[in-house]
């Protein structure tokens, strides 16, 4: 992976740039001493890493248009950086840039039951949006295995997914408005707290679009009621194959649960290991949570489980209370962290449709013993997004480069099938190269001319997406 | 009329083009200022390419009629969620209605409060530029984040950044069962509130529609719910509980006569009569009594919530005026041609918002063919 050369001429005005920065902010939140920018040198691509030329944490949507202005001025790229947990590398900075971190703007600005609507800081993490309603018995749809840590900015400018996407749908689904400044220090507001766009739908074109476009200050998220209650059932089947038919035919048949999730052996085992939920030594197992009044949750399930019955399951596991449900749970929730127990892993995000979910899982498997490396699967299946985690060994010289290759075959794949590179992490740094693949030469000009409309001067997280080579010549108009 | 049977023609025929272009899909839809230019169609690009039941996706030519993609998508037991209104019986307009003229206008109705709008379930576009070039973004799965979405910059862009060729939609489970809930004779603040409450409980409402009252009949408010048959059973007991402090609830189970109800709030058969212009308004429902009492020769009727709120009312009258210092957005869905001639058919942007849209027009239809002045 690549970044383009620092420019030299900005380094040897690191001083001045700063000095700029300290003169429109509160003190401390300009930080420029290498021992403390060394926080800021990655994201949760940790693979990469480079310490910026300075970080400035704002407060206000008007002090992050000051930030914007002085950049604009001086020429210098600024990577914005919600809480730094992006796994495509979207907050990687570069030697000479500033990164402009939105950590210190998490306040809720406006709950409205009534209209269910909340506005928030970017700042503000996803799951304190739902911890700002819950005593209402609202929450925010939009459920990233990070939510935990992730921010709202970064939710945005990813179109961040989750497990619950197959009801709720993901960030663009429940974004209702945004302030966002752009990278000449304008503020623009769009949406709002009613529903739909006047005029073009900016909205939707800046969500997903990884910090490019502008950067987000404050969002009105839709909240919704709580359901009355959620269940899990848990099936193992003695191949994928069948596994995938059977997630096929539940959606065929009318039900739509709020979310299917799928483990391979490899994950079934580690997970055992490491969290010990009791799962089936099976090839595959799926995990389907449905919703609604207790009966309303007994009529889905039965028949989610007549249908299941009908592809010879090795066990069938209905849940009869809390503590039954959270232990078929306990192993999904926990896989991530099993798989790391055994290796270090590299977690990829393509989509699929789910009918060539079969086709997918054997390919990944030939894929795997072809490279030599062990491929576990553990993913939101009935949304097609895979996640196909590729244990290696970090230590092992050319062992990160032979993932890497594995991991671009596997997209690749995702690719031919019908789907795409990353369903819910973006591309950052991590899949730029491979936007080829999926897109003609065309497809990705009209992207960057949309680029061109926002930030002419390519000054916002501009070594991102775009293969570098086909934005090199947009990048150097600010040199 | 120019009717390419193809992508290909389509492309020259646009790269070819000496001067505008007024595109049409099955000419139903004549939203926004006219156009005057040479008349493209995309009829010929008809047909479904692919369904999928148990992928819930279908892709589609633009010039597909909807009549045939919900046809098919009904042999499944799935429908489009976003339940496109036919905009024939506002307009008065005749022809076949496309699945691209619903993606152009953002084609959305009752359920969008619940299932979202028709740039929710929109996953792919292949379209035209003003260039000729065949661009393509999104794809047919249901999770993307590859790059820009220019899929919802595309939807509700009337036809000014380029000509959609192809969509792919997701799709949804159709319901085994649904029922209609009535309250009779709120006044608009109450029936908000009572819509808000039902919206805002867990028993998933997917249509909340108010029709203020009249000389001769009674305000009706109207909530709708869908599912499995124990399920609507269940959520109907529940929610005429919810409603019991507003006034008496009806409920109706008739299949036929429930789907009949809200075809008519989605089509705006209410307001349809006569030829004053009719605005369509959109508003945090809590501001939709507001904008009632200040247009108060309208005759009105409200949906999602109280959220969009159509408005007939003589043309002469300056709605913006009256709502001026309200957030929200109005566009005059009918009127004369010689008032949309006049411009101002949606709502005015701000000056950096208006900026950003002119230069992606200039870079997506650098000679200003597509549809021009469309959209003012």
């Amino acid at each position: 992976m690549d970044m383009p050369v620092p420019n030299a001429a900005l380094l040897a005005r690191k001083a001045h740039i700063v000095g700029r920065l300290q003169e429109g902010l509160a003190p401390g939140a300009v930080i420029s001493e290498p021992a403390e920018t060394r926080v800021y040198e990655c994201d949760a691509l940790t693979a990469y890493k480079c310490p910026p030329l300075a970080v400035v944490l704002p407060e206000t949507t008007e002090q992050v248009a000051a930030v914007l202005r002085i950049c604009h001025e001086e020429n210098v790229p600024v990577v914005p950086r919600g809480a730094g947990t992006s796994l495509a590398g979207g907050a990687l900075p570069t030697e000479d840039c500033v990164i402009l971190g939105v950590a210190r703007m998490t306040d809720v600005l406006e709950t409205d039951y009534a209209n269910r609507t909340i506005r928030v800081q970017a700042g503000r993490t996803n799951l304190s949006v739902t911890g700002a309603v819950e005593e209402e018995d609202f929450f925010y749809a939009p459920d990233p295995s990070s939510q935990l840590a992730c921010a709202i900015a970064g939710n945005i400018a990813m179109n961040s997914g989750g497990a619950h996407c197959l009801k709720y749908g993901v960030t663009t689904n429940n974004l209702l408005g945004v302030t966002m400044v752009l990278m000449d220090g304008t503020v623009v507001e769009l949406g709002g707290a009613h529903l739909d766009s006047d005029g073009y739908d900016l909205l939707g074109l800046v969500c997903g679009s990884e910090g490019q476009l502008g950067v987000v200050t404050e969002a009105t998220l839709r909240i919704l009621r709580k359901p009355e209650g959620a269940r899990p059932v848990l099936m193992g089947f003695d191949d994928s194959e069948t596994a995938g038919r059977c997630v096929s035919d539940i959606i065929k048949a009318g039900v739509l649960p709020v979310a299917i999730e799928f483990m391979d052996r490899l994950c079934i085992r580690a997970t055992e290991d490491f969290a010990g939920a009791g799962y089936p030594d099976c090839e595959a197992l799926l995990i389907v949570e449905v919703e609604g009044s207790a009966a309303e949750i007994d009529e889905q399930l039965g028949k989610i489980l007549e249908i299941a019955r009908r592809h010879d399951p090795v066990e069938l596991r209905e849940s009869g209370s809390a503590e039954e449900s959270a232990r078929i749970w306990l192993g999904r929730k926990s896989a991530f962290g099993a798989m790391g127990q055994i290796n270090d892993y590299m977690c990829l995000d393509g989509t699929i449709p789910v009918s060539e979910l079969p086709m997918v899982l054997r390919r990944i498997g030939e894929l795997a013993e072809q490279f030599g490396l062990q491929v576990g699967n553990v993913f939101h299946a009935g949304d097609g997004n895979m996640h196909p985690l590729i244990l290696f060994d970090a230590n092992k010289s050319g062992d990160l480069e032979l993932c890497e290759q594995l991991g671009a075959e596997i997209l690749k794949l995702c690719v031919e099938a019908g789907g795409c590179l990353t369903g819910e992490h973006g591309v950052g740094v991590e899949k730029r190269d491979l936007m080829g693949h999926q897109f003609a030469p065309e497809d990705l000009e009209i992207q960057m001319a949309v680029k061109d409309v926002f930030d002419p001067k390519w000054l916002l997280n501009p070594a991102k997406v775009f293969p570098l080579a086909s934005s090199a010549s947009r990048r150097e108009r600010s040199l | 009329m120019l009717t390419p049977s193809n992508e290909r023609e389509m492309a020259e025929l646009v790269q070819d083009a000496s001067g505008p272009l007024s595109l049409n899909g099955g000419g139903t839809r004549p939203i926004g200022s006219p156009v005057a230019g040479r008349a493209l169609s995309t009829a010929a690009l008809s047909g479904i390419s692919l369904y999928d039941p148990g992928a819930l996706t279908l892709v589609a030519g633009a010039g597909t009629p909807m009549a045939e993609i919900e046809a098919a998508v009904a042999s499944e037991g799935q429908r489009l969620a976003f339940e496109p209104m036919d905009h024939r019986v506002l307009l008065g307009t005749e022809g076949v209605p496309t699945i691209g003229g619903a993606v152009a206008v953002n084609a959305s109705g009752p359920r969008r409060v619940q299932a979202g709008a028709c740039r929710d379930s929109l996953l792919g576009v292949r379209f035209i530029d003003g260039t000729g070039t065949l661009v393509k973004n999104g794809g047919r799965v249901m999770k993307n984040v590859t790059g820009y979405d220019l899929v919802k910059l595309m939807t509700g862009s009337y036809g000014t950044l380029g000509v959609l060729t192809e969509v792919s939609l997701k799709v949804l489970p159709a319901p085994e069962a649904t029922a209609s809930l009535s309250v009779a004779g709120l006044g608009i603040e109450r029936a908000v509130e009572a819509m808000s409450a039902a919206l805002g409980s867990p028993y998933e409402v997917t249509g909340a529609a108010h029709r203020p009252g009249g000389p001769d009949t009674a305000a009706v408010t109207t909530l709708r719910i869908e599912g499995f048959e124990a399920s609507v059973t269940y959520r109907a007991e529940r929610l005429k509980a919810l409603l019991a402090p507003f006034a008496a609830v009806s409920v109706e189970r008739d299949q036929e006569a429930v789907a009949r109800d809200w075809q008519a709030i989605r089509d705006v058969a209410a307001l349809a009569d006569g030829e004053a212009a009719v605005w369509r308004i959109s508003v945090r429902p809590s501001d939709a009594p507001m904008v009632v009492e200040r247009l108060p020769e309208a005759e009105i009727l409200m949906d999602w919530g109280g959220g969009l709120i159509w408005a007939r009312l003589a043309e002469e009258v300056d709605l913006r005026a009256a709502l001026s210092d309200l957030s929200g957005h109005a566009t005059l869905m009918r009127a004369s041609s010689e008032r949309r001639a006049r411009g101002d058919v949606f709502e005015p942007q701000a000056a950096p918002v208006a900026a950003i849209a002119e230069g992606l027009r200039a870079r997506f239809d650098p000679r200003g063919i597509l549809n021009p002045g469309r959209m003012g």
